[in-house]
Order: structure tokens, then sequence, then C-alpha cells
């Protein structure tokens, strides 16, 4: 077929235009990018310049003090540390057996299609009010005080539906072939479980443990909701003693306080030296952040390695 | 229905009727078969072939909606293996299947191929090892991977990873071995190499396979039926099916006239 003349200008000029919009978008893109990467960066910057000068041995090892040269965040990260494991131990757990029990086990029927619209809602919902369901929940009607336990354990609420969703997201990426390979030669729904569907998925499971802990490291407001000390000059009970059984819990339900609280009790008092010490302690916070998700990104690098669809 | 099968038998299928939800997919399905002999189930997409090689192990079991009527008659113990009080386990237990696309576990070759043992509670390293070795052996595979048990199964080829699957399927030692299309997904060679070994294989184990190659069934098996729209129209030995077929639909069907 022949194109007449001006009918090759009309495909060169869409041509034109259609070019025209692409560069358009990548100018945009480009920007978009730019932004969150300058902005990051700005903000790293500035907390290093704030907080390197602060930084060091003593400021680890010291609990905090009204001279801020003296202050240190010894109680925080501890308590940080503590609420941490509390967290990872109740929400991993319990993210991952709902996950599986949602996907594998649940029959399709009303029951479950609310379970996971209220989950995928909670995932939603602000972290104050988990808070203050907290603070009903866990301190005024179980009685467990303002303590180590609730705060990891409300955290632990906060992160549940983020690992529940990652666990079924990733189990449903396992091919029912593999499942049906399991079955056919004899196997039980727990020995597939246990055997393939887990393994094959906790790299995604993983991620998803990633995403969740790194939110609750940070979050402070529901922390304050259940009554996390914001000046606490002792560390709580250890967990190993030196007489029968050696291991003790009782740090469990000792008080407490976390990094961003007292990073947040720093900022807002009127001296500029205490305002050093929240940037310092920011970026220990980063630190364990980064040291938290780096463990995770190897192990699902260890674990994805073998596996591929 | 009278039966071209005058040796001793495997199984036999009695009235089987089969519904997916309200949907019956397989109608009033009489077959026997012969122990140690290859029946071949062929006919035209959707007709009900491997709908009924799963039956066979149960495999229906796993989705909701399914039901099963009629009897499935394992000799010799008489065992009606679609009975709702028989357990499904036991029945896969008994009954191995190696399905249409290769679907080796993400695991070494070795523990692939002991998984089924592991499954029954096998432990001792001794016997496992004796074991996996046979089934490997027999699937005509050991030559090629017995030195690198501990590999990952996917980086084997295709063909070698359906040939895993059948060592896989064969550890247990299975009284029947379901294969559903068994070299759909692979290439000629490997085609014929799965094609020699499922001949191989009928000397220790009863085989039933669905094929839409008319040409696989005529090579290997012994008996054939002939399914259309969930019901068996024609079942008799294999040469008699591919020459002289007593049904007009069957001729029309192995000629090429349609399917």
């Amino acid at each position: 077929m022949l194109f007449e003349d001006n009918q090759i200008q009309e495909i060169k000029k869409r041509i034109a235009q259609n070019k025209l919009r692409d560069y358009l978008f990548w100018i945009l893109g480009l920007f978009s990018t730019l932004i969150g990467f300058v902005v990051f960066f700005t903000l790293m910057i500035d907390l290093f310049i704030d907080g390197f000068t602060r930084l060091g041995w003593p400021f680890l090892i010291s609990y905090p003090s009204r001279f801020p040269e003296k202050a240190g965040i010894l109680s925080a990260w501890v308590g940080t540390t503590l609420v941490m494991i509390v967290t990872t131990a109740t929400a991993v757990p319990f993210g991952i057996a709902s996950g599986i029990y949602l996907e594998e086990y649940g029959k399709k029927n009303w029951l479950t299609q609310m379970i996971e619209i209220n989950m995928n809602n909670l995932a939603g919902v602000p972290s104050i009010i988990y808070g203050l369901l907290a603070l009903g929940l866990f301190v005024y009607f179980l009685k467990l005080g303002e303590s180590i336990l609730t705060g990891g354990l409300t955290l632990g609420l906060l992160i549940l539906p983020m690992v529940v969703t990652s666990t079924r997201e990733s189990i449903k990426s396992i091919p029912n072939s593999i499942r049906e390979a399991s079955y056919a030669l004899g196997a039980t729904k727990w020995q597939t479980i246990k055997d393939h569907v887990l393994p094959y998925s906790m790299g995604g499971i993983l991620t998803g443990v990633i995403i969740g802990l790194s939110r609750a490291i940070g979050e402070t407001a529901p922390i304050i909701t259940v009554g996390a000390l914001t000046f606490i000059a002792f560390l709580p009970s250890p967990p190993i003693t030196i007489t029968f059984p050696f291991i003790s819990f009782k740090w469990l339900f000792d008080p407490f306080t976390v990094m961003p609280i007292q990073m947040f009790n720093w900022i807002s008092r009127p001296q500029k030296e205490f305002h050093l010490n929240a940037a310092a302690a920011g970026i220990i916070l980063l630190l364990m952040t980064l040291i938290m998700n780096g463990i995770a990104i190897y192990l699902r690098y260890k674990l994805r390695k073998k596996i591929k669809w | 229905m009278s039966t071209p099968v005058s040796e001793k038998l495997k199984a036999e299928v009695k009235k089987l009727n089969f519904y997916y939800n309200k949907i019956q997919a397989l109608k009033q399905v009489n077959l026997t078969i012969a122990e140690n002999r290859i029946t071949a189930l062929i006919g035209p997409s959707g007709c009900g072939k491997t709908t009924f090689l799963r039956c066979f192990n149960r495999m229906h079991d796993l989705y909701p909606n399914n039901r099963y009527e009629g009897e499935i008659i394992l000799y010799p113990d008489q065992l009606n293996i679609i009975d709702s009080k028989v357990d499904p386990i036991e029945v896969r237990m008994r009954i191995s299947m190696v399905f249409q696309k290769p679907n080796p576990f993400p695991k070494s070759i070795y523990e692939n191929v002991a998984y089924g043992l592991k499954v029954r509670g096998e432990k001792r390293k001794s016997i496992l090892d004796e074991k996996v070795e046979r089934a490997l052996m027999q699937s005509a595979l050991w030559d090629e991977v017995k030195d690198r048990l501990n590999e990952h199964s996917f980086n084997l080829s295709g063909g070698q990873q359906q040939r895993l699957c059948i060592a896989r399927a064969l550890a247990t030692d299975p009284e029947i071995l379901l294969f559903d299309e068994p070299t759909s997904a692979l290439d000629p060679t490997a085609t014929s190499k799965i094609e020699e070994l499922i001949i191989q294989l009928k000397k220790e184990v009863t085989i039933i396979i669905v094929t839409h190659n008319m040409q696989q069934a005529a090579r290997v098996s012994d008996y054939t039926a002939f399914m259309f729209l969930g019901e068996i129209i024609e079942f008799d030995k294999t040469e008699k099916i591919f020459t002289k077929p007593s049904k007009k639909l069957t001729e029309d069907y192995i000629t090429g006239r349609f399917g």
C-alpha cells in the first residue's frame, strides 16, 4: 500500500508528539525520584552534622541526665531492643500462623471474607488507636502494667496485619503443582505446609517482617499511650540470673522507655545541647533499623537463592 | 460391560460418576485395569480423561465440592478407593502420580526422591540411600546424576526433571503409577526416553497413562480406553483400537477427523 505524502507527514507529527510525551515523563520521573533522594540525604547529613559530636561510647552506656553532656541513651536502646524482641516474638509466629490458616486451611466463606476485610483495614488504622486499644486491653484489663511486655505486644499488634498479608501473598505465589506433588506422595496438609509451603515462602514472609519491624521500631505514639516513661535511669531486670533457674522473665514487667521517646523528650527541651543528643540518638536508631533490616535481607537472600519458579 | 482383559486385574472401575460441584464430568465409567500392564486413556481435550485419572489417587479431595459415586476397587484387597470412609492419604500412599508439567520440589535431587519415604517416616540413612539409588536407576536417571545428588533439582533439564518426578513417584514402591500427559511439556528426544522408561516400568508396576498423543498410546500401551464427553466410548486391546475400532466415534478420533 502506498502512503500519500500528507499521510506520512501526519505519521511523523504523531511520532514527534509521542516522543515529546515520552521525554516529559522521563523528566517528571527523574525529578520525583530526586526529591526523595535529596530530602533523604539532606536529612541524613543534617542528622550527622548535629549528632556526630555526641556519638561515642559514653553516650551509649550512660543514663539520661539533666546535664546534656552527661546524658546517654542506655535505657532507651536497651528498652527498644527488648520491646522489639517481644514484638518479633509475638507478631511473627502469630502473623505467619494466621496467614497460613487463612490461605491453606480457611474455607472461602463469609467468615474468612470478614477476617480478610478486617485485616486489610487494620493495616490502615492510625497507630495511636492501637495505643488506646492496648491501654484498655493490656494495661487495664489484663493488668500487664506499663511494661516492656505491654509495649512489645502493642507494637506486635500494630504490625500483625503486615506480617499476615505478606505471608498470604507469598504463600499464594507458590504454584499449586508443588502442593499437588506433595499430596500425591501421601503427605498430609501439615507435612505439605511444613516441608514445602513454609520454606518456599519464607523469603516473602521475611520481607513483610522487615517492613513491619522497621515501622515498629520508630513508633512513638502508641508507646507513650501505654505509659512508657520519658525519663528512666535504671535498666530492666537481667534476663539471666546466677541462681536457679538461671533465666528470668521479670524484665517483661519492668517499666521502660524507647529511642523515639528519648529523642522526643530531648528535642522538646529548650537547651540546644539536648537537640544534639536527639540527633545522635537518631543516628543510633537509624543504625539499629539498618542492622535489623540487614539481618532480614541476608536471611531472605540465603533463602531465595535456592528457589526460582 | 464385558471386558477385553482376561489377565489378572489390579483395579476395577464400576459405574463411576464424578461431579465438579453440580457439573457431571464422568458418566457411568466402567474399566478394568490389568496388573503389570499399561492402560492408556485417550480422547479430545475436556473429555474427562485427566479427571478420571485423578480419581485413582483421590486428588479431587483437595478441592471443595467434588463428589464421587460408584466404585474403584483395588485388588488384591478389594478396597474401594473412592469410598469416603477410605482415607485419601492411604490411597496416595499406594498409588503414585506423575504430572503433566515436571514439578520437582525446589530442593536437591536426593531430597526430591527421598521425600515420599520421609513422609512415611523413614529416617534410616542407609535405607533412604538405597531406595533413592534404586528409584533413580529405575527412572534411568542414575548415571546422569549419581555424582551430583545434592545439586538443586532445577539445574536439570526438562526431561531429566520429569524422570526425577518419576523416580520420586517410584521410590515408595507404588502399586499403580498414574501418568497425566507426562510428555506434553517435553521435546521429542526427552519424550522417547520417557516412553521407553514407561514400557520398562510395567514389569514392576501397573500403569495408567493419560495422553492426547495417539501415537504415544499406540506405542506404549497394552490397553486403550477412548473417552468422549465424560464417557468411555470404547475400551479394548490397544492394537484392536488402532486397527479395528468397533465404534464409529473411535475411528473418527484416531484417524484425526476430530479432536
